[in-house]
């Protein structure tokens, strides 16, 4: 006989499904700052932190806040074929998104083409499937990259996928000049936490300076980087540990783009971040303010930049993420609620609210249009964005954004002592860090000092956790890519194709050659992903995880 | 003679591999459960990202293992865990039970069960429960 777990798992297998007594109130954040009954001025602070787009920046890098413009509005989106995605980009935007924001399946993300062994179950999954030029012409079908920014969570290939969507404007007859977006390109927190690396460290963080420094004078207005915390929160680090490995990770890029000579003045203004939102709400805001003044601060402290302009910290976030259940799946609208007004309150710049369903499968037009209408409800009818930084001046928020700035600036200088960010990485020293945390995580969410409500509180014997709607992937999506795959390959110039790869290869070779034009000259060719990454990993080799257990 | 100490370590003695099949990177359950099956007394090893069932099937025998639990959240479930199974058999090791966990939709689960899985979790289960259940399948 089976023990499967059924369904979900069993009522009797969740810890606290026969708890009926409401938990014990915390006195301590999830970070694990221990919280006063009452904070008063005198502890507080007592001072003035300045006014909003003052230096360091604790009120926000704007002086009008949301007044001048609002946050944009970006719904992570994407699975299946670049036809089954640009209809639902035109169903977001027809509902008013303001920005886009691709997901790519894993093979894109990883360097594959849709016809490798290893990339044949996974086409079109989690994500749409990107393997060359042609694809991405039908994703963008209708949509005028001059007028809407893109954001790419694309990372082992971004300067690839950016290379790609260069070529793409220059079709559409669109200047590069004019192109907004972002592209997530962070790969140290790959090898931390998101698994999508490639290439070894080194030549990683060598590609990513050549597309910063690219981006930096080919399109002046977009984000070549986003470095993020969102993904090692996700997968345990607490909210002070994220801000404290992203501002690591953002110091490591620094120091990266200094010894390629960079000008500091000029690339940190284009540097900005991605977090995740949890459910703690004022650590979550707080997390915002004291992460935009130490950033300022890092920024003038270690590398001398007083231009205020390079040291805003400039970020987008997610709500929802692992805070999201499958038990009692509606009461996710509600978390993603809150969790919005904490990332407004904290002055993001862009917000993505998953679906209530997105924790376990593609949302469909249904869920996805509460997340979005989520955001408008909280932009348009709650007035919380009427002014900057409502809760600025509040003993509690004061001392809060204090209290992490300190034990974030702590890790920080641990990480310094261990020999800087990317020796713990290589060495696997923060990759247990964040596992043994998702134990105890785990565990206390198990023994219920967590409190998860539907979960392990207040859940009912007989509850179902039925969530509606299925999302349904087309079967056929994964054949037709394959079929559209073959046929690009049939039709365009091989030699072409060869010219631009032996180019590319050459340059991957020479440490003083950017390769980003080269990769765009790949991309115009009809070259494939797939193929632009065999050519570098021939030069660049493979990252070694590092297995600590 | 009977003894109301529970048992701290019931999987003294029994070898496990923890896989990561396919591309998908999230290995933070993978490991939350490596860790959890070492501290109920089990050998676990695990095998890093990226895996092909055949490399997991092989290193599955070659290290003589009682047990296999692979995880994926990518909805690539059904394909890869009927290709491990498949490749656990050519080598003669058919007798290894197969557990699965991640984000595997409630109607999968009887596919997979049919298909001989030994069980399947979800991030919603009790760890000691997810624990409990492999004790029972692997016996004493």
């Amino acid at each position: 006989m089976s023990t499967s777990a059924g369904a979900r798992a069993p009522s009797d297998q969740i810890a606290g499904a026969a708890r009926a007594e409401p938990p014990e109130p915390s006195t301590s954040t999830p970070s694990g700052i221990e919280v006063p009954v009452v904070v008063t001025r005198e502890m507080a602070g007592d001072r003035d932190i300045g006014a909003p787009g003052e230096a360091p920046f604790t009120r926000g890098i704007f002086p009008d806040g949301f007044r001048g413009r609002l946050w944009t509005i970006r719904q992570y989106s994407g699975f299946g074929t670049a036809e089954d995605t640009n209809e639902r980009y035109r169903f977001l935007l027809e509902g008013g998104q303001t920005g886009l924001s691709v997901a790519l399946d894993l093979p894109t993300q990883c360097g594959l083409d849709p016809t490798d062994s290893m990339a044949k179950p996974e086409v079109g999954k989690v994500g749409v499937s990107l393997s060359n030029l042609a694809e991405a012409e039908i994703l963008f079908d209708g949509i005028d990259l001059s007028k809407i920014s893109t954001s790419f969570t694309i990372n082992g290939t971004a300067a690839i996928i950016y290379a790609m969507y260069c070529a793409v404007a220059d079709k559409q007859g669109v200047p590069r000049a004019k192109l907004t977006g972002t592209i997530q390109n962070d790969i140290l927190k790959e090898y931390v936490a998101r698994g999508t690396w490639i290439f070894p460290v080194r030549p990683s963080m060598r590609l990513i300076a050549d597309s910063i420094l690219f981006s930096n004078d080919q399109t002046p207005r977009f984000n070549p980087i986003s470095i993020a915390g969102a993904h090692v929160r996700d997968a345990g680090a607490t909210a002070v540990e994220e801000l404290a490995y992203t501002l690591a990770n953002g110091i490591a890029y620094v120091e990266e783009l200094l010894r390629r000579g960079g000008d500091v003045t000029k690339f940190a203004r284009r540097l900005s971040f991605f977090f995740y939102v949890h459910m703690d709400f004022f650590e979550e805001v707080c997390k915002f303010r004291a992460g935009r003044r130490l950033w300022a601060k890092l920024l003038e402290e270690r590398f001398g930049v007083t231009d205020e302009k390079a040291r805003h910290f400039r970020f987008g976030v997610v709500c929802g993420g692992s805070s999201l259940t499958a038990a009692q799946p509606y009461n996710n609208i509600v978390r993603v609620g809150t969790e919005t007004m904490a990332a407004v309150l904290g002055g993001a710049q862009s917000i993505f609210t998953c679906a209530y369903d997105e924790a376990f499968q593609i949302p469909t037009e249904f869920s996805a249009e509460i997340a979005l209408r989520t955001q408008q409800i909280i932009a348009h009818e709650s007035g919380i964005a009427r002014t900057v930084d409502p809760l600025g001046g509040s003993y509690y928020v004061e001392w809060l954004t204090d209290r992490m700035e300190e034990e974030t600036r702590a890790i920080i200088e641990e990480l310094d002592d261990y020999g800087g960010v990317t020796k713990a990485i290589e060495d696997g020293y923060l990759q247990m860090r964040i596992a043994e945390r998702a134990r105890d995580r785990k565990r206390a969410v198990d023994k219920g000092e967590t409190v998860i409500v539907g979960q392990n509180f207040f859940r009912r014997e007989e509850q179902t956790d039925d969530f509606g709607e299925v999302f349904r992937l087309d079967p056929k999506a994964a054949e037709k890519v394959r079929e559209k795959y073959d046929a690009v390959l049939a039709r365009r110039d091989e030699a072409a194709v060869a010219r631009s790869l032996a180019a590319l290869e050459e340059a991957a070779a020479r440490d003083d050659v950017n390769v980003m034009p080269f990769l765009v000259d790949c991309c115009h060719a009809y070259a494939t992903v797939g193929e632009m990454v065999a050519t570098l990993k021939r030069r660049w080799g493979e990252f070694q995880e590092p297995i600590r257990l | 003679m009977q003894t109301s100490a529970k048992n701290e370590s019931p999987l003294k003695g029994k070898r496990i591999l923890i896989a990561k099949p396919g591309l998908d990177g999230h290995d933070v359950g993978a490991k939350v459960i490596a860790l959890a099956l070492r501290d109920a007394g089990a050998d676990v090893i695990y095998t890093g990202l990226r895996k092909s069932p055949e490399y997991i099937a092989g290193v599955a025998v070659d290290e003589d293992v009682d047990a296999v639990g692979l995880s994926l959240l990518s909805g690539s479930h059904i394909e890869l865990v009927a290709e491990t199974m498949r490749c656990l058999a050519e080598r003669d090791g058919a007798d290894i039970k197969v557990f699965v966990g991640g984000t595997i939709p409630s109607e999968d689960h009887p596919t997979l069960l049919a298909a001989g899985v030994s069980g399947v979790f979800t991030a919603d289960m009790d760890l000691d429960a997810v624990v409990a259940a492999i004790v029972a399948e692997l016996g004493p």
